[in-house]
């Protein structure tokens, strides 16, 4: 249970895939202008995440190990990722449509998200097992959700503000993000 | 000008992927805290891209339209796992170094945006050209920004001892996360600046594409993307 809970704080606070491993820099710098798109974003994240660190890691243990084809594991999960993202995208359509409303929007858009394979080779490189996996990729997926959060809210404000030309448009959304990375280094001492 | 320099010329200088276009900025964040790191990054996607480029261009009449983004997924995954592991034999410090951020050369978008937009409409060789321009032009790019962070962050180039430690007290948040984001930043505006004075010139660059824009039409991925611009 501590492990977990070290692996859960550690992910999404301490070690954030966006302020300080710089994954999903895309998402976290495009779709950040309103909070509600942020928000939408990040669940689909967090929903996506979760399910393909769950897939990836079965698979590793259960085919890849087995058969001796670890150095496969790279493609083997970028395609998995992609076709699962897909695959979820037509199961929400049909069966759960108010879900696939919030969220649908965002799923194509994750597939190639580098956080999803980065996750799926951390779990890896970790020698997580399946259920440290799974608590890894969403504590991941929610340091993610409380990065582009903070950012949209941040965003909103500084529209009105009065900001040098060159610096206009991501140069700002930059430097926010290198306060809010300053910001979050507080938490390294933590575990 | 032959149509080959063109290429290398093109790459490097003209669309240069970081500077220009501002491609690929996941691994420019990542792993330019020091410019030996910039550099092999910056090396190994070209291996990567020159031989993607190669594969792609001349299997490009083979490849059914409706798979096309899946096929270049899995010659892109199966070169990079190669690179990961000649990596790992031969340069095993560098490759710790860099670790997670080898595999992900996968989900860089020039590699597939280079595929989609050049290798897969053009002959071999023009491809390969093109590959091994904008490989150096992003091996260029990274470790320009890598020899800035390490200077400001160590005092050190490559490594070595450059400004005294006597006199110079090393800025070190500028080898860690949030100087990547400031560097950039600084980057991005002196960038703006250039291209106005260019404009006012009569000599537009090539529009920035991909993430940092954070405009779907001009991504590599926006043939594999269905949910294109979501606001």
């Amino acid at each position: 249970m501590k492990t977990l809970l070290l692996i859960a704080i550690g992910s999404a606070i301490v070690n954030n895939v966006v302020l300080s491993q710089f994954l999903g820099i895309c998402p976290f710098l495009g779709v950040s202008k309103k909070t509600e798109t942020a928000a939408g974003m990040g669940g689909a994240v967090i929903f996506v995440i979760g399910i393909a660190s769950f897939v990836t890691s079965l698979i590793y243990k259960f085919i890849l190990t087995p058969t001796d084809t670890q150095y496969l594991q790279t493609i083997v999960f970028i395609l998995v990722i992609a076709a699962l993202v897909q695959f979820v995208e037509m199961f929400l359509k049909k069966s759960i449509p108010s879900l696939y409303q919030s969220l649908g929007v965002y799923l194509p858009l994750i597939t190639t998200n580098c956080a999803v394979l980065g996750v799926a080779l951390t779990n890896v490189t970790k020698e997580y097992g399946i259920l440290e996996s799974v608590i890894n990729g969403l504590a991941t997926a929610a340091g993610f959700f409380i990065a582009i959060c903070i950012m949209a809210g941040i965003r909103e404000k500084i529209e009105y503000n009065d900001i040098p030309k060159p610096f206009q448009g991501t140069a700002i959304v930059l430097i926010t993000a290198c306060l809010m990375s300053i910001a979050f280094m507080g938490f390294s001492g933590m575990i | 000008m032959n149509k080959y320099t063109e290429r290398l010329y093109n790459g490097i200088i003209k669309e240069n992927p970081t500077f220009v276009l501002m491609l690929g900025m996941c691994p420019t964040l990542a792993v330019t805290t020091g410019a030996m790191n910039g550099l092999g990054m910056g090396l190994s996607t070209t291996v990567v891209l020159v031989f993607a480029n190669l594969l792609i261009s001349l299997f490009r009449k083979v490849i059914p339209d409706g798979v096309r983004m899946p096929a270049f997924i899995v010659i892109v995954a199966s070169l990079v796992t190669m690179v990961e592991f000649i990596m790992k034999a031969y340069t095993p410090a560098l490759a710790l170094q860099l670790g997670v951020y080898i595999p992900l050369i996968v989900v860089n978008c020039i590699i597939l945006g280079r595929a989609e937009s050049y290798a897969s409409k053009n002959p071999v060789v023009p491809s390969i050209f093109d590959g091994i321009g904008m490989g150096l032009g992003f091996t260029f790019g990274l470790t320009c920004i890598g020899i800035i962070r390490e200077i400001l962050g160590a005092g050190q180039i490559f490594g070595v001892q450059i400004l005294s430690l006597d006199w110079f007290t090393p800025i070190t948040i500028f080898v860690m996360a949030p100087g990547a984001f400031l560097v950039l930043a600084f980057l991005v505006a002196i960038m703006n600046i250039v291209r106005e004075k260019m404009e006012a010139k009569g000599k537009p660059l090539a529009a920035p594409s991909g993430c940092l824009t954070g405009d779907c039409a001009s991504c590599g991925q926006s043939a594999l993307c269905t949910g294109k611009k979501s606001e």
